[in-house]
């Protein structure tokens, strides 16, 4: 009889195998945790920069001048204008993207029937796929030639039509995630509202609207947050001069078309402008972060689970 | 008096089935807001830019003359810088999926990993950009190439591409994975030769999805300063004097669709209108067809999948 197999050896392919687990869950471990390093480049990034830019800037002048003229032989560094005009834009676009996007979820929702709603999703999704520079075209030559008809005094460069866009641009994401926390409600609770003689209508506002609040505000949150970071269809149409106003019928810039407009620039690395261009973002991230915390926190607030 | 009391009910009745009728025939308006603006930004691009779109506007480079002016180094860019995107985003952000979905313990850790990538897809696509800015193009030195560019959008891309092939993982039942082990596989068999295959659908959604998106992203390379006037295309490898590396490309200064759509729209001539307008035909047949393919591929996925 052959010697049998040491036992070394026979275990040797197995011990490999461990080996090559490991390393392969290793490599898969480093490419998920590569998420929390982008995160963290974001910061350091921004805070580096920006903590440049504010050893010229005192940070009070920076929150509290209404000016904002970086690259001007006078420069001045108030971010108000800059907010002032994601603002105002944001609140256009919300004026249109919430009333529309609510109704569509949920005729989506409650009202369509499983045909309709198989062939209209797919052209809503379509709707989101659509660059946002195209948009930018729309809203400067479509859009605003079509509100001047109504509004005269309109001017070509306005915050009024980019808002409007926005608004449709967005109408998708609102609606969809609306529409899946209408359509999570248990089904039981429609039931229960029907056999109380309840109409469709009734049902869907007084029993899965409550139950899904939490949801819709999530959705009307995250199409803020979209609207506040939304760069292009401003760059393009509300013209980029840094404007102190809240009135949606003037041009202004936003922080996103600031910073847009000082890349186009060739600026040099390290000068106050370019610098300016990171402290902008940071106030921007802080601003998307502050709406996106106040819609955890609203969710909780409106929560009901089954 | 009972007579009457029906009578009321039966109004009160007929006036909620109205409501419900009318607010059924707002809804249908209110989603063909959707398709109507689809259709009427589509017709009102190709009104603009469609007689501009001929072989030689694929074929010409920019101008200063609008007639003469081409989309040649804008195309060739965006394919270059996809070709990047793809190859980074791909590989990383569904091996991502996959620890997260089949490996990740319980732990802090994990917890940490998932909230950051909910919180990445939610970062506005500038601040990408400058990311890009600050990392690739200074403090790694790549400059303002196609490198930096197809890196940047990788990264804004990576969370549509984790959370599409995590819910496609998690389409597959646990049952495939048990039968896997009971076979005696390891966890990376299980996973490479059963649920990756089996799940390739929905994450060829989600990586579509991504890419359709990234071909349309402006404010990113914008940001990190792609220019505008491109009249060359980057060197093909191996060729010229002296010949070029088969890297050369990757630092080689570019344009990109939707930049160049963007400059010709600030630019007042009405001519360089219409070669925006052309741009953007073209921009948005790409992007529709891509995410056109995806709902498709999906629905087909749906449909054939029946454990």
């Amino acid at each position: 009889m052959a010697d049998p197999i040491p036992a070394s050896h026979r275990l040797s392919p197995k011990r490999l195998r461990l080996v090559k687990e490991r390393v392969i869950e290793l490599l898969l471990f480093l490419a998920a945790f590569s998420a929390v390093a982008v995160t963290f480049a974001i910061v350091v990034i921004l805070l580096r920069e920006s903590a440049a830019f504010f050893a010229h800037v005192p940070l009070r002048e920076f929150l509290t001048d209404t000016e904002w003229t970086p690259l001007f032989e006078n420069p001045r560094y108030g971010i108000l204008p800059l907010v002032a005009g994601t603002l105002t834009v944001t609140a256009v676009a919300l004026v249109v993207a919430v009333p529309v996007g609510f109704v569509v979820a949920l005729y989506l929702s409650e009202f369509a029937s499983h045909r309709v709603r198989e062939v209209i999703k797919p052209f809503l999704e379509l709707l989101a796929g659509v660059p946002t520079v195209v948009y930018g075209y729309f809203a400067l030559m479509a859009v605003t030639p079509f509100l001047q008809r109504f509004i005269p005094d309109l001017q070509g460069f306005n915050m009024l039509g980019p808002g409007i866009v926005i608004g449709i641009m967005i109408i998708p994401y609102v609606s969809s995630v609306s529409e899946d926390a209408m359509r999570a409600v248990p089904m039981h609770l429609r039931e229960g509202s029907y056999a109380m003689g309840a109409t469709r209508l009734q049902t869907a506002l007084r029993v899965i609207l409550p139950a899904a609040m939490s949801g819709v505000v999530a959705a009307f949150i995250l199409g803020i947050s979209r609207a506040v970071g939304e760069t292009m269809v401003v760059a393009v149409a509300a013209g980029q001069q840094p404007n102190f106003t809240f009135d949606p019928r003037e041009p202004a810039a936003t922080i996103t078309a600031y910073i847009v407009q000082v890349a186009m620039g060739d600026l040099p690395h390290g000068s106050i402008g370019y610098q300016s261009i990171f402290a902008a973002g940071l106030v921007l991230v802080v601003l998307t972060l502050g709406f996106n915390i106040l819609g955890h926190l609203l969710r909780k607030r409106f929560r009901e689970t089954y | 008096m009972a007579r009457e009391d029906l009578k009321a009910l039966r109004a009160l009745i007929a006036r909620h089935k109205l409501n419900d009728t009318l607010f059924a025939v707002l809804g249908l308006a209110a989603t063909m807001i959707g398709v109507i603006v689809l259709l009427v930004l589509f017709f009102d691009l190709l009104r603009d830019g469609l007689p501009r779109l001929g072989y030689d506007f694929f074929m010409s480079f920019p101008s200063r003359r609008a007639s003469e002016a081409g989309i040649l180094s804008a195309w060739v860019g965006t394919i270059l810088v996809m070709i990047v995107t793809a190859v980074s985003a791909i590989p990383l952000g569904v091996a991502a999926a996959l620890y997260l979905e089949e490996y990740a313990p319980r732990n802090w850790l994990t917890d940490l990993i998932e909230i950051n990538v909910t919180n990445l897809a939610g970062v506005p696509s500038i601040v990408y950009g400058l990311l890009a800015l600050g990392l690739f193009v200074y403090t790694l030195d790549f400059g303002q190439s196609i490198l930096s560019a197809g890196l940047t959008l990788a990264l804004l891309i990576l969370p549509v591409i984790i959370v599409a092939t995590r819910e496609a993982l998690r389409a597959v039942p646990v049952a495939i994975r048990e039968a896997a082990y009971a076979l005696g596989a390891t966890r990376w068999q299980m996973v490479s030769e059963h649920l990756v295959p089996y799940s390739m659908g929905g994450i060829l959604t989600g990586i579509i999805i991504g890419l359709a998106r990234a071909i349309g992203e402006t404010a990113p390379i914008i940001t990190i300063g792609a220019l505008t006037f491109i009249a060359f295309l980057p060197p093909v490898p191996f060729s010229g004097d002296p010949p070029a590396g088969p890297f050369d490309w990757l630092f080689a200064p570019f344009t990109v669709l939707p930049i160049q759509m963007f400059n010709w729209m600030s630019r007042p001539q009405a001519a360089f209108l219409e070669n925006a307008a052309a741009t953007g035909i073209v921009i948005i047949v790409a992007t529709l067809v891509m995410n056109g393919f995806a709902i498709w591929l999906r629905y087909r996925v749906r449909k054939n999948i029946k454990w």
